[in-house]
């Protein structure tokens, strides 16, 4: 006897609860705390403010436990909850020239103007497992120094006086920055919104195709200018003062790379740029990001475009991990009617398959 | 031959930044004729080719075409939606490597079909009829009609190209050295057949080649070029044996007589 | 802790309802054309559905009563979670009644009951673009569509004929809208492509990961594609449903044991209940099976 498959409704429920279970796991283990992750997980909760396009630490931190620390999965609450908030309205470029620097490194200049600051970096720490961090072993606090403020110019500005690489994109006059999350992308597309596609792309994927670049598809001769990481103020024009409002700080990674150009028709040579700008600390992503916008201006600069990296369709089409997540797991939605329709076809062909290979010996024997 | 050419040419010039592409070329082309575009490799013929199949936006210049309603039209003044109708219908273009002008993983059939199917043709069994007919003509057998031409060697994919090309009935058709890149052999049977062809459909046809052979078996008329300049025009029989630019002359006495 | 913001009546906010309305109302100014259109990340994953949920929240109402389906059926997973987030975020009445729905939001299916005039059937669409295996790219295909520049599909039959015999599409079977544009049904089967030809429901289909809405208003032609010696038909199967011995509807397959046993059964489980509902049997139903036991 058949009896139809039902209660999706009780098994959704009972997965669920099965999952906030595995999600706890052993309750003799004391719960993470938000405020744990936010500061001791700070460049996971990094990397989904920066993909969720949200900077928000908390929030980051509730979405990667919700997530169970799966970071794809927690950008993807992040998003879904950030489409929600209702725009008050859009803040001025961030000054990254003035921003409080904790880190700022050049590979193009030995000594400039502000010095290079290691900072809280991963290089050139040798990487060997560290059993003092299973114990909770004290950590010493880190000596500083008072010194006066220095102006830090971005590397770009000083290569710019002599007009040794191209200028800062300008927008035409009048032309507002496009938002992507509230207007349907079409292609091809302005470098505002190539950027802003990129900046919330998922960071092995561009990763990927950033090293792609390095191998010979799209060589761009990169070098890095300056990556800056520190706190930039956050500035709002408010109709109502003749001032800007500062909404607070943000932590950002900026890259700025510098790539060879041996110029046009138009154009003298000299060094173009690919950016990279991501939330919070993240050289990697920042790196990743200018190293393919400098491949997608390859059609604004007359470049021959041969490799997936310059391909804008490509790339930006494929660089969403909520997107990309989404479709491929779609796969395990229930297909069978589908499925039963291509079914029904492979018998339908095996059968005539079958038929005319029956027809053909018998011919053959016939002729035989 | 009509009174009234089919294409009419006017100070086309292309220009590649300061390089000169082709530069105040002007002729005019009448229905069924062959013309012969002829020079050495960089004398600007295919430029000129493109330019004319508005492959190519050329940078100074008219192009006017003769459409099947009688009226001329400027060609660069045509909207994409114009353009491409005359491409897939009154126009064919026949590349010197038949890779870019056939669908290598679609079979043969529907290589000829395909522009049928793109004017509305809905008859399965017709497209069929003709695809076989237009095959028979290019001296394909038959039964190869549903192999892909990736199975084809060289002059095969040539001659299916031009049945592709042919099969709507075009009044002009381009060709960029239609017979480069396959044996010599080879290279006479589709000189021969492609002569039928012309003739039989009284097609009018601009044909670029450096080879001088091809424009003596093929062209009424030819244009000879330098430096994306036209040196010397006439009828192809006078210019081979007749020529009277130095640049002529030399380019004739260079190869062997044919 | 940040305090979490209500949601709005069906979840999307009052602006980007109007927006995607303004979409809609394009799109059944033109139909079969796909309009772009600012999607927005739902609390469910891209291709799930985003798509028809976006649609069917933007034109939901507090009086409308919901019917969602997955394969045809009301109790699938998904069908269940998508029903459910509405119950939650709009409170609407929900059946899973094909009468009784004012929206039917489906994936995969189009009921087999005739729709009335005044409902709504929402797709779900995962590609919209019918040309997309043809032809990769949007710059492309979009002047493809705007030149109706459609022989290569046409092609792609040709060739499914020259090597089967007949045309080899079974599921997101093309058609040609009003006589213009060539639009992709959404993976349903080709069976359910005559049902679009003239219904008197609105059909609205929301692609979300792509960003795209089309419409076919009511009472618009639907012509699937063909050749006139190879005429589009629909699949058939050999046996009536197996539990309400229906003739001339969609059938799953449901394996019954290892040694490949099977039964065949309506895909549209409302259809099917309705029809056991009201007396009819087939081979395999209940409680036939039980009065032969």
């Amino acid at each position: 006897m058949y009896v139809a498959v039902k209660g999706g409704e009780a098994a959704i429920r009972n997965a669920h609860k099965l999952l906030a279970d595995r999600r706890r796991g052993d309750r003799d283990v004391a719960p993470v705390q938000l405020d744990q992750i936010v500061e001791q997980l700070s460049l996971a909760v990094d990397r989904v403010m920066a993909e969720g396009s949200l900077y928000d630490p908390e929030l980051a931190a509730l979405a990667i436990k919700q997530a169970r620390g799966d970071l794809i999965e927690a950008i993807f609450l992040v998003r879904a909850y950030r489409t929600t908030l209702p725009r008050f309205g859009y803040t001025k470029a961030l000054e990254t020239a003035q921003m409080q620097i904790e880190r700022r490194i050049s590979a193009t200049f030995k000594d400039l103007p502000g010095g290079q600051l290691l900072g809280p970096t991963f290089d050139y720490t040798h990487r060997l497992l560290d059993p003092e961090l299973a114990v909770d072993a004290p950590i010493e606090t880190p000596g500083q120094r008072d010194e006066p403020e220095v102006f830090t110019p971005r590397v770009t500005d000083i290569l710019g006086h002599d007009g040794m690489i191209e200028e800062d994109g300008e927008l035409p006059e009048g032309a507002v920055a496009g938002d992507l999350t509230r207007e349907p992308l079409t292609f091809p597309l302005e470098r505002d919104l190539r950027l802003q596609a990129l900046a919330r792309g998922d960071e092995g994927f561009l990763l990927g195709l950033a090293y792609s670049t390095q191998r010979g598809y799209a060589r761009s001769h990169p070098f890095v200018g300056e990556i800056r990481i520190g706190e930039v103020e956050v500035e709002l024009e408010v109709a109502e003062l003749d001032f800007p409002l500062t909404l607070g700080t943000i932590r950002v990674t900026e890259c700025q790379m510098v790539n060879q150009f041996k110029g046009s028709a138009k154009q003298p040579p000299q060094f173009t740029r690919g950016y990279g700008l991501v939330f919070g600390q993240s050289e990697r992503k920042a790196m990743s990001m200018s190293l393919c916008d400098r491949a997608l201006r390859a059609r604004e600069l007359g470049e021959d475009i041969t490799a997936t990296a310059q391909d804008e369709e490509f790339v930006i089409s494929h660089s969403d991990n909520v997107q990309s997540t989404g479709f491929v797991e779609h796969l395990k939605l229930p297909h069978y009617v589908d499925f039963q329709a291509e079914l029904d076809l492979i018998r339908r062909m095996r059968a005539e398959h079958e038929r005319n290979r029956l027809a053909g010996v018998e011919t053959k024997e016939a002729a035989e | 031959m009509s009174d009234t050419p089919l294409l009419k040419v006017r100070d086309l010039s292309k220009f590649y930044g300061s390089r000169i592409g082709c530069q105040n070329v002007s002729f005019e082309l009448w229905p069924g004729e062959v013309l012969a575009i002829v020079g050495e490799s960089g004398s600007g013929k295919t430029t000129l080719l493109n330019c004319l199949a508005t492959r190519l936006a050329p940078s100074a210049g008219s192009v006017e075409y003769r459409m099947r309603d009688g009226q001329f039209r400027d060609l660069y003044r045509l909207s994409e939606a114009e353009r491409r109708f005359l491409m897939r219908t009154d126009w064919g273009f026949v590349h010197q490597n038949p890779a870019d002008g056939l669908r290598m993983t679609v079979s043969a059939g529907a290589n000829v079909g395909e522009r049928l199917m793109a004017i509305g043709d809905r008859h399965y069994g017709n497209i069929r009829a003709t695809a076989t007919d237009w095959l028979g003509r290019v001296e394909i057998a038959s039964d190869r009609i549903d192999d892909q031409p990736r199975a084809f060697s060289g002059g095969m994919r040539q001659r299916l190209q031009i049945a592709r090309n042919l099969v709507t009935n075009p009044r002009l058709v381009f060709m960029d050295e239609p017979t480069g890149g396959l044996d010599v052999s080879v290279q006479a049977r589709l000189l021969d057949l492609l002569r039928g062809l012309v003739s039989d459909l009284g097609l009018a046809a601009i044909v670029v080649t450096h080879d001088l052979a091809v424009a003596r078996l093929l062209s009424h008329r030819m244009m000879v070029m330098k430096d994306g300049h036209i040196v010397e025009t006439g009828l192809t029989d006078r210019v081979l044996d007749d020529p009277q630019a130095p640049y002529t002359q030399l380019l004739v006495s260079s190869i062997l007589q044919v | 802790m940040t305090d979490l913001a209500t949601y709005n009546f069906a979840y999307l906010d009052e602006q980007t309802k109007r927006m995607i309305r303004r979409a809609i109302l394009k799109a059944i100014a033109i139909p079969g054309y796909q309009v772009p259109f600012a999607s927005r990340e739902m609390p469910m994953p891209y291709g799930w559905g985003t798509g028809g949920v976006q649609v069917t929240a933007a034109v939901l109402g507090p009086d409308d009563t919901l019917k969602v389906i997955d394969q045809g059926a009301d109790d699938t997973t998904n069908a269940v979670s998508i029903r459910a987030f509405f119950q939650k975020v709009a409170n609407v009445r929900v059946t899973t009644k094909t009468a009784e729905a004012t929206i039917i939001q489906t994936r995969h299916r189009i009921p087999e009951a005739q729709l009335q005039a005044g409902q709504i059937l929402v797709y779900q669409v995962p590609i919209p673009e019918p040309l997309r295996f043809l032809e990769p790219r949007e710059t492309e295909t979009r002047k493809m569509h705007a030149l109706e520049e459609y022989g290569l599909m046409h092609v792609k039959l040709y060739e499914d004929i020259a090597r089967h015999g007949h045309i080899a599409t079974t599921y997101a079977y093309p058609v040609k809208v009003e006589g213009r544009y060539v639009m992709d049904p959404s993976p349903t089967p080709k069976f359910d492509n005559p049902k679009m030809h003239m219904s008197p429901a609105l059909q609205l289909f929301g692609a979300g990961r792509e960003k795209r809405i089309y419409a076919v208003p009511p009472h618009t032609e639907v012509v699937s594609l063909d050749f006139e010696d190879h005429p589009f038909e629909i699949q058939t199967f050999s046996q009536p449903c197996a539990l309400c011995g229906a003739k001339g509807s969609y059938l799953d397959e449901v394996i019954l044991d290892d040694k490949g046993g099977s039964m065949f059964v309506c895909s549209d489980t409302d259809f099917c209940e309705d029809r056991q509902a009201k007396g009819h049997r087939g081979a395999l139903a209940a409680d036939t099976a039980e009065a032969a036991e």
